[in-house]
């Protein structure tokens, strides 16, 4: 294997690790903030991108495009917040399951509905496809690229938002103490879903961006959850310095194991029955990842208590 | 209002009347479907013991489906090619009897259960929802890209397995396996709920610190509860692969995992029967909307929120209007 390629999968983990980010940091702020457990975040991301799609189709814009995502995205999330999420604030961990998981099944019928079963596909502009040029001769998308600046951008003002703003600092004490920052005169409710509508618009542009590698699909939300879910374990639940690192850990094990682990088999067993085996093993690694965090630190790897 | 028990045995009753009726009319197909309702009542009294009685939320129960499916279908499949599982160091061969696949089955779903369960129980709450879940993803994939036993595309048996005595072909005897088999479990799960194993898992869902204080060791408490109801779920997952005579990577997917919780709220958490009464409304559900439209999921959707929002508790809540001291 050579060295390009190696860099070449480093980078589409670091690209599939940020994505994960822009899920996971929505999903554990929300868990942090409201305590809430939240299956129809992957719903959020499906919308994002089937409104990417749907805009992308009627005016051919890309930025009009991710626009929509974000605007569609954040306003789903309100609309849900305000009619179902809220009255589960209080309610125990299985009834939030259930009643998101009920959610997930009228988003994905009701998208199925409006439509129809076939995949949409969402192009990239002509302004970032194509490949750049990296230094030591590496070839490399454009789009993936800019993928990755985004999430990086994101992370960062993400980070600025909540340590240097003063909803920032709400969020950080409604964390802390919600009782007693209600009493201080803040509207928690507000609050509440201002952070709801924040975190599924990070879902939403997560998917618009995706949408544009692979194809815009009902049911398209929960793998992706599933793996953000992996990601808060290994980083820490409420922490977003935790889904950042724990993204880009989940991204690179994930993409690299499925390149290496192949090619590392073959180097003593027979190519056929390696590519099985590795590729098996490979789509189990990082759960086993994962394990690995549980075993040593049950809290993830930034998580308190 | 009615005795809870009462109410048990007119679900029982119910469930014996239907299947009758239809096999004295000649409807095959009415039985397969109730047939299908006990085996998935079966997975769902397996998830309840772990979720209900000791409050342990499993987001992955269809790993132990899955797995109790495989043993069937890979033990099965063998006997139907005649090529034994492993020659060396001796000789394993499948088969195509159900007791023994069932045995293979429990075994497999409790071992797997063993270290999910080990590692699982370490977190509480929401970390233990979500690494559930991702254990659960983590078989179904593994199922997908093995491609020994049909990876995506599953395993078909042509001939459903044999019972002594019984013609398994013929709708109403499997039908009256599978009754049995539920009656079986139903009254075992009984007996654990009121043992002193049972009460004390039932006292860790309500207050972890005093059952700790008595000096019981509660993280191996809820690891043999969870290890049975995984080996619970695993027989029904056996007994679904025999009634379709096909397995596939779809029922190790998270939102069957999904479904088993679903009937346990529909039903009533914590309740004997919850888990019976929902999976039959399930189906029933399943089978009116998804005559009316192609939607259904929708419906489903709306009422699984209605019951979540306004009606803990479940119909056999609503029906006995009984508190159960550990329901949520």
């Amino acid at each position: 294997m050579s060295v390009i390629l190696l860099i070449e999968q480093v980078l589409n983990g670091l690209q599939f690790g940020v994505m994960l980010f822009l899920m996971a940091a929505g999903l554990t702020l929300i868990f942090g903030v409201m305590g809430l457990i939240n299956l129809a975040h992957g719903s959020l991301y499906m919308v994002g991108a089937f409104a990417a799609a749907a805009v992308a189709g009627w005016t051919g814009s890309f930025l009009l495009a991710l626009a929509a995502s974000l605007a569609a995205a954040a306003a789903f999330g309100a609309l849900i917040e305000l009619t179902v999420i809220r009255r589960l604030y209080a309610r125990d961990h299985l009834d939030q399951v259930l009643a998101t998981f009920a959610l997930i099944l009228i988003f994905s019928e009701a998208t199925r509905w409006t439509f129809g079963s076939f995949p949409l596909f969402l192009d990239t502009p002509d302004w970032l496809s194509g490949t750049v040029m990296l230094p030591g001769g590496i070839e490399y998308s454009l789009y993936r690229l800019t993928i990755i600046g985004i999430g990086l951008v994101v992370a960062v003002a993400l980070f600025l938002l909540i340590s240097k703003t003063r909803v920032g600092m709400r969020i950080r004490a409604g964390e802390n103490d919600r009782e007693m920052i209600g009493a201080l005169g803040v509207d928690i409710s507000i609050l509440y879903t201002l952070v709801f509508a924040l975190g599924a618009a990070l879902a939403g542009l997560s998917g618009a961006l995706v949408g544009a590698i692979q194809s815009v699909e009902v049911g398209m939300g929960e793998p992706v959850l599933i793996l953000a879910f992996v990601v808060i374990v290994i980083g820490g639940i409420g922490s977003i310095k935790g889904a950042l690192f724990g993204a880009i850990l989940v991204g690179l094990t994930d993409t690299l194991g499925r390149t290496l682990l192949p090619v590392l088999f073959g180097t003593f067993m027979e190519a056929s029955s390696a590519t099985t085996i590795g590729s098996a093993l490979a789509s189990m690694l990082i759960y086993i990842l994962m394990a690995g965090v549980l075993v040593f630190r049950p809290t993830g790897l930034f998580g308190s208590a | 209002m009615l005795r809870e028990r009462y109410l048990n045995l007119i679900i029982l009753a119910i469930l014996v009347i239907i299947p009758l009726w239809a096999w004295v009319s000649d409807e095959p197909f009415t039985i397969t479907l109730v047939t299908r309702a006990v085996i998935l009542a079966l997975a769902g009294v397996g998830l309840n013991l772990a979720l209900g009685q000791g409050g342990l939320v499993s987001f992955g129960h269809a790993a132990y489906f899955g797995i109790g499916g495989y043993a069937m279908g890979i033990l099965a499949s063998h006997a139907q090619n005649y090529d034994p599982i492993i020659e060396v160091p001796f000789l394993i061969e499948g088969t195509n009897s159900m007791p023994i696949i069932w045995l293979v089955a429990v075994i497999a779903g409790a071992l797997s259960a063993l270290v999910i369960g080990a590692l699982s129980l370490r977190t509480t709450g929401v970390y233990f929802i979500m690494v559930t879940l991702a254990f659960g993803q983590m078989l179904y994939y593994f199922a997908i890209s093995w491609p020994a036993y049909g990876g995506e595309d599953g395993l078909s048996i042509y001939v459903r397995n044999q019972f002594p005595g019984v013609n398994t072909l013929d709708p109403m005897q499997f039908f009256v396996v599978c009754f049995v088999i539920l009656c079986v479990v139903l009254f075992l799960v009984d007996r654990i709920n009121k043992s002193p194993f049972g009460l004390a898992l039932d006292g860790a869902h309500q207050q972890e610190e005093r059952v700790q204080t008595v000096g019981i060791n509660v993280y191996r408490l809820r690891l043999v509860a969870f290890v049975i109801s995984g080996a619970i779920t695993a027989l029904a997952g056996a007994l679904f692969a025999d009634l379709n005579r096909f397995v596939s990577p779809v029922m190790f997917s998270w939102h069957f995992s999904g479904e088993i919780i679903v009937f346990i709220i529909l039903g009533g958490v914590a309740r004997l029967f919850g888990p019976v009464v929902g999976a039959c409304l399930f189906i029933l559900l399943e089978h009116i909307l998804g005559d009316l439209s192609d939607y259904w999921h929708i419906y489903l959707g709306a009422i699984l929120l209605f019951v979540v929002l306004f009606a803990k508790g479940g119909i056999l809540g609503f029906l006995s209007k009984k508190e159960v001291p550990h329901a949520g």
